[in-house]
């Protein structure tokens, strides 16, 4: 007799997948939350029983739609099977079957049928200026649409920049008054996954998490995850011995830079932007694969106030200052000694001094015997 | 009420003679061992100058680093400072090849206070802003109770208490072996942090047995070295080095609660040579004789009435 397991059915409906395949997506996805490798199992078990597989509703904001490319190129086997199929994704403008009417009907049946049980994904700010007229939706504001959907989902998950404080809209003169979700969807716990575009695994992660456990993962002041935004880039940098022992690409092309030196000179903003981009990488295709790997500076686009705010090359505030790798010589000389010129210089002053004391003391008892 | 010079001088002579038929306990100071001292062993030769110990100083004492140079991205200070507690220091001779070898090698060493048995800095302190613990042995700093005269910096033999000359209510700052720490019974800063043993605290009586341990090693041969402290249970198993003889702080000045071993001399690693006996003893025992039984005022006074008189005989 066949033996019984939770992934059974998912071969059947998931061609092309197999058992082991699927077990090792979710062996990665437990890893790179920093969870047990065991909870693969669980992350396994929820995915495939249907009773806890709640819908998701996508929205798409003031966006380029770089969250959703990016999360459509993850490697892992058949994932759009494995995210799109088993996770009922009831809503989303690039990926709906469906247009106009019927998707809106969609999207409003599902709201309806799953209040209080789905995930809301917003991507994408919201403008809030002139009644939020700079980005309709089926002839209604988005912002309306956030807070109105928001208010019956299970959980608000920002992607993105954008939605998670504003992105590069937001920037000044920001003209359409271009806000993050969370600052639109104020006392509700917004769970951002900030980048340009944010790692899709963070992402999938947060999800994954959430379904197998019912609550969130430890979240950061910022609300972002923990376990993706917790450490600086600096702190994992594979050019950080670079950084400590002084080696510096000066400028681009320069023999340090082909030396795969340090880019802080560059304006890298790596010690000022919590992700886990050097840890984790993208794309799967091996070392390297994160700016800093292929040679530019990071700037900061995981990192409110850095992305998009300071400029490209602008070098960055060390904020964990460390030892550099050089040190310190056992006799430290302390001054310079005297120069020639300031010991002759000190040398005339006494002597006029001395003289001109001298001259005093004589005139002084010359003035006694006057007397 | 007049007092004959003749007197005065008997009674000058008397309590002079008093005080010194007591010069045993003049004399009797004497500063041993505490025996419930905990101190430090700095194993040069285990030290990979990492740093680590500086940063784990800074994390313990909430020490802002010190950036210097044009970069301006490090911590990296040149020497102790009024922010810096301790410092790792390296000793580069020649090729600088290899490691605890005198010409061309290199070695690391670790300065901050050495926390002595007769401390120059206690003793030297007119008001009582440095003090040792009666117990751990421990040399720290009262900022309330100095008055800023900075004589603890001119009496240590070390050169390590250090003044902020940019605060307008400046502290003597020295390295107090995390006593805040030490108290919890926790680890001094510097010690938790080393990754390789080369910092270990203990007892004083331990280290100075850990470190004749060590120097009876065979170089080369595999040993099991102690990391954080001689009570944590955590070892490394590696080949012990060649060390000097010296061990340095057994005997330094009176003994100091810091040991330091190392596979080059220590006078190359900026270590003072000082004298076994310490600085301190000769001039207390000085002044204690001299003001014992107030003999130095009352002689002075003596002597003073005496010119006095004296003149005003003459201007009679």
């Amino acid at each position: 007799m066949k033996k019984q397991h939770v992934t059974d059915p998912i071969e059947e409906r998931l061609k092309g997948v197999s058992r082991r395949d699927f077990m090792k997506f979710c062996g990665i996805m437990a890893v790179s939350m920093g969870l047990p490798v065991g909870a693969g199992t669980q992350i396994a078990e929820a995915i495939t029983n249907p009773k806890r597989r709640p819908p998701v509703i996508w929205l798409h904001g003031q966006e380029c739609t770089g969250c959703t490319e990016s999360l459509l190129r993850t490697s892992h086997p058949s994932l759009e099977h494995l995210i799109l199929d088993l996770i009922s994704l009831d809503y989303h403008e690039t990926l709906n079957a469906g247009a106009g009417h019927q998707a809106e009907a969609a999207l409003h049946q599902s709201v309806k049928e799953n209040a209080g049980k789905f995930i809301l994904v917003v991507e994408g700010s919201a403008p809030l200026k002139d009644g939020g007229k700079y980005c309709m939706i089926a002839g209604r504001p988005f912002v309306d649409i956030v807070r109105e959907t928001a208010a019956k989902a299970a959980a608000v998950i920002a992607i993105g920049s954008c939605a998670s404080w504003g992105g590069v809209q937001s920037s000044p003169p920001n003209p359409t008054g271009a806000t993050g979700i969370p600052e639109v969807l104020k006392g509700t716990t917004v769970v951002s996954i900030p980048g340009c575009p944010p790692n899709p695994y963070n992402f999938l992660s947060t999800v994954l998490y959430f379904l197998t456990f019912g609550k969130l993962p430890a979240l950061d002041e910022k609300a972002r995850p923990k376990f993706a935004y917790g450490r600086l880039i600096h702190e994992n940098c594979e050019r950080r011995p670079h950084f400590d022992a002084g080696r510096f690409a000066d400028t681009f092309g320069d023999e340090g830079h082909r030396q795969g030196y340090c880019l802080y000179k560059l304006g890298c903003k790596g010690p000022i932007t919590h992700a886990n981009c050097p840890a984790i990488l993208f794309n799967e295709v091996g070392a390297g694969a994160w700016p800093v790997g292929t040679g530019h500076p990071c700037f900061g686009c995981t990192e409110q106030a850095v992305g998009f705010k300071i400029p490209l090359h602008t070098q960055a505030e060390i904020l964990q200052v460390t030892p550099d790798a050089a040190h310190a010589p056992i006799e430290t000389v302390k001054g310079k000694g005297v120069s020639a010129g300031a010991a002759a210089l000190l040398g005339g002053i006494a002597g006029v001094a001395i003289g001109a004391g001298a001259v005093i003391t004589k005139n002084l008892g010359k003035s006694d015997e006057g007397e | 009420m007049e007092i004959k010079r003749r007197d005065f001088l008997k009674g000058v002579a008397g309590g002079a003679a008093l005080a010194l038929a007591r010069p045993t306990l003049a004399l009797a100071r004497e500063k041993t061992r505490l025996p419930d001292a905990v101190g430090i062993l700095y194993d040069a030769t285990l030290c990979i100058g990492c740093k680590t110990c500086m940063v784990g100083c800074r994390k313990a004492n909430d020490l802002t680093p010190e950036m210097q140079g044009v970069q301006n991205l490090w911590d990296n200070p040149i020497d102790l400072s009024a922010g810096t507690l301790n410092i790792i220091k390296k000793y580069e001779n020649g090729t600088g090849q290899d490691k605890d070898r005198e010409i061309d090698g290199y070695s690391f060493v670790k300065r901050h206070c050495m926390h002595c048995v007769d401390p120059a800095c206690v003793s030297a302190c007119p008001a009582t802003a440095m003090t040792k613990d009666k117990k751990t042995g421990i040399v720290s700093y009262d900022k309330d109770a100095c008055i800023g005269c900075r004589y603890c910096q001119v009496a240590c033999p070390f050169n390590i208490p250090k003044f902020e000359w940019d605060n307008p209510f400046p502290k003597i700052v020295k390295c107090q072996l995390c006593n805040h720490l030490v108290e919890k019974g926790e680890l001094p800063g510097c010690c938790s942090s080393c990754p390789t043993g080369a910092s270990l605290f203990g007892s004083f009586t331990g280290l100075l047995g850990e470190a004749k341990r060590r120097k009876n090693m065979a170089p080369g041969k595999y040993y099991d070295f102690p990391l954080s402290s001689l009570e944590s249970g955590r070892t490394q198993y590696k080949p012990a080095a060649d060390y000097t003889p010296a061990l340095y702080g057994e005997n330094e000045v009176g003994g100091t609660q810091v040991l330091m071993l190392s596979g080059v001399p220590f006078g190359r690693l900026g270590l003072p040579d000082l004298p076994s006996e310490s600085y301190v003893a000769l001039s207390e025992n000085i002044q204690h004789t001299l003001y014992q039984g107030m003999i130095l005022p009352i002689v002075a006074l003596g002597g003073l009435i005496f010119l006095v008189k004296k003149r005003g005989d003459k201007g009679e």
